[in-house]
């Protein structure tokens, strides 16, 4: 199979107290672009986030898996302090390095009432992998 | 699970013999049905804890017990730095002494019931709550480091509170040895204006009647008595606490290595008590203490306010102040001789029993208070500790009552609209931002407080003495 079939897309999956969070695309950076949606849709509906904001993030590890882990809470972190919510993203990466650019707009808690918000990432299921298919899946658990 | 893994000790205490990697056996404290229920999650975890270098005794889980990161949800584990003991990022959790405070009212049902609403509108008003609030203080660089330091003493300095709080707080308001120059610029940025604020998730302030008294004699001394109001707060140390456990975690992840210690699973990460990265979380980690201890003695401020906007001239004491994610330096003895020992309670409640040296005077004969919340709508417990639960559990005890069930099946099964109008039909208010955030909270969403705390009470790890039931509910 032609994993160029593959449509991105996320997904959400069951952890006892918190939530696991998945992406599943063609590229590897299509998937990390949709495991950020998928992280996103832990605290509200994407569809009704608006992408009036762009925000530059940059992290760099040794291996996906690690990469995946800084981009979630590089994410984290901006949702936080700046009050955003993301709503799509656009991903790169060479050897290692990761730059993006990830597109939302400012928490409004009547428009967007955000269920709940992440505390960060986790080791837990922390997973990147390529199927037989050739798709790529990035995925972890994020603690609320 | 499958109980057959399990050697069983006595009515309620259920070991893993100490086999493959482990140093120590692990002991689930539970009853055969719960154990039947528990998340086979529960098992891999403790028995990986009780690998790690330098544990002492054995690794404990609380009858609460669930899957968690590393360390389950409901662990608790002794390390001994002259033995090569461990310090645990996973061990303490993302939300560094998250816990529980309870404050009196001194009303009763009677003279709360006509003013429910207004003060449920109240509370709302003005304790900020939920994802996108934001505190009314701004810290600075002098304050942060004074908050970092200080916990809830500096809180007080602040004005936020009345001397007479702080004997009513583990540590007595402030945790020593806190070093802020480890607490990075990311974990203050987080931080600097989500102080007095709840959070999210499972985090709430609930005012709760007193529906029924265990031990007269201990309620008495806590002042509790049947159709009490009282208010209780379950939040944690907020954006500071969560990036300084995502930094450590990743940190003490990659340098297990350079340790030589084997993680069975990276969630475990960890670093000898005695060396540099141990000490800087020690260090760090303690600092988030005390920034939990001040946004509960703030939001503890906000309270008094919004109560006494209903009630004017109304006091609020503190019954006690708990937290449940922590590694504490601890005397405790072993083999019959006094060690120093570092306890990591992950959803685990410190509950130090009568005669505890480290208590103040007013629970020297009853024990400490151990705070137990329970899930929106359903029953909280106030317990005190035993003497016993020295030697069965470095004296701790549970810390809520553990999920049953993911957010994501909840949010199917139930509707938070619908929930909040269920809720309000038992005479139960419910303030929140988000009802999708209700129905993730469902209570029965949760296991069953009540069978977990029978267990914690017939284990001897702390011994029942009030139920709460759920009056308002601002969830976060």
């Amino acid at each position: 199979m032609n994993n160029k079939a593959i449509t991105p897309h996320w997904e959400h999956f069951e952890h006892a107290a918190d939530i696991g969070i998945r992406g599943i695309a063609p590229t590897l950076e299509q998937a990390f672009e949709q495991i950020a949606v998928a992280m996103t849709a832990v605290v509200t509906n994407p569809d009704q986030v608006s992408a009036s904001k762009a925000v530059s993030i940059r992290c760099e590890a040794t291996d996906n898996e690690l990469l995946l882990l800084d981009w979630i809470n590089e994410l984290v972190y901006e949702m936080a302090v700046h009050g955003l919510l993301f709503k799509h993203y656009q991903v790169a990466i060479h050897d290692g390095i990761l730059s993006a650019t990830a597109f939302g707009e400012a928490v409004d808690r009547q428009k967007h009432q955000p269920a709940v918000e992440i505390k960060g990432a986790t080791f837990t299921e922390l997973r990147v992998y390529q199927q037989a298919d050739g798709s790529w899946v990035a995925q972890c658990i994020v603690d609320v | 699970m499958d109980t057959s893994q399990f050697v069983q000790r006595d009515e309620t205490c259920w070991e893993i013999p100490a086999k493959g990697n482990m140093r120590v056996p692990a002991i689930i404290y539970t009853d055969a049905q719960l154990l039947q229920d528990m998340d086979q999650k529960v098992y891999e975890q403790i028995t990986n804890v009780a690998t790690l270098p330098g544990i002492v005794e054995a690794a404990y889980a609380m009858p609460d017990a669930h899957w968690g990161y590393g360390f389950p949800i409901g662990g608790v584990a002794a390390f001994d730095p002259e033995q090569g003991g461990v310090v645990s990022a996973g061990g303490v959790g993302f939300d560094i002494s998250c816990g529980v405070r309870t404050l009196h009212t001194g009303l009763n049902m009677a003279e709360l019931q006509p003013h429910k609403q207004v003060l449920a509108d109240e509370l709302y008003r003005t304790v900020p709550a939920g994802v996108g609030s934001r505190g009314r203080i701004h810290l600075n660089h002098d304050s942060m480091h004074g908050m970092l330091t200080g916990g809830a003493q500096w809180a007080l300095e602040q004005g936020y509170g009345e001397d007479q709080d702080m004997e009513r707080i583990e540590e007595h308001g402030c945790m020593a040895g806190a070093e802020p120059k480890y607490v990075s610029s990311r974990a203050r940025e987080r931080q600097k204006d989500e102080m007095g604020t709840l959070g999210s998730g499972n985090h709430y302030l609930e005012v709760q009647r007193v529906a029924e008294i265990f031990d007269q004699t201990v309620a008495r001394s806590f002042g509790l008595q049947v159709d009490d109001v009282v208010i209780s707060i379950h939040c944690g140390s907020r954006g500071l606490g969560h990036q300084i456990g995502t930094e450590f975690l990743k940190e003490m992840a990659m340098s297990a290595a350079q340790y030589q210690i084997v993680l069975p699973d990276r969630e475990l990460a960890c670093a000898p008590l005695t060396s540099p990265l141990g000490k800087q979380y020690l260090g760090a980690m303690r600092a988030g203490i005390n920034c939990a201890l001040a946004n509960r003695q703030i939001i503890t401020h906000l309270t008094r306010q919004a109560v006494a906007a209903v009630f004017p001239g109304i006091h609020l004491g503190l019954l006690y102040d708990v937290s449940h994610n922590t590694c504490k330096l601890e005397q405790h003895t072993i083999d019959g001789r006094k060690k120093a020992l570092y306890i990591h309670r992950k959803g685990a409640t410190r509950a130090f029993g009568p005669g505890h040296p480290d208590l103040p005077p007013v629970f020297k004969e009853t024990g400490q208070p151990v705070l137990i919340g329970g899930s929106m709508g359903t029953s909280s417990y106030v317990l005190c500790g035993t003497r016993e639960s020295e030697q069965r559990s470095f004296s701790s005890a549970c810390h809520g009552a553990g999920r049953a069930m993911s957010r994501s099946k909840a949010t199917k099964q139930w509707q938070g609209g619908k929930l909040v109008e269920e809720l309000a039909a038992q005479g139960i208010i419910i303030r929140s931002l988000s009802m999708r955030g209700v129905a993730e909270e469902a209570p029965l969403a949760y296991k069953d407080v009540s069978a977990v705390v029978d267990i914690a009470d017939r284990a001897g790890l702390a011994r029942k003495v009030a139920r709460l039931e759920p009056v308002i509910c601002i969830k976060g």
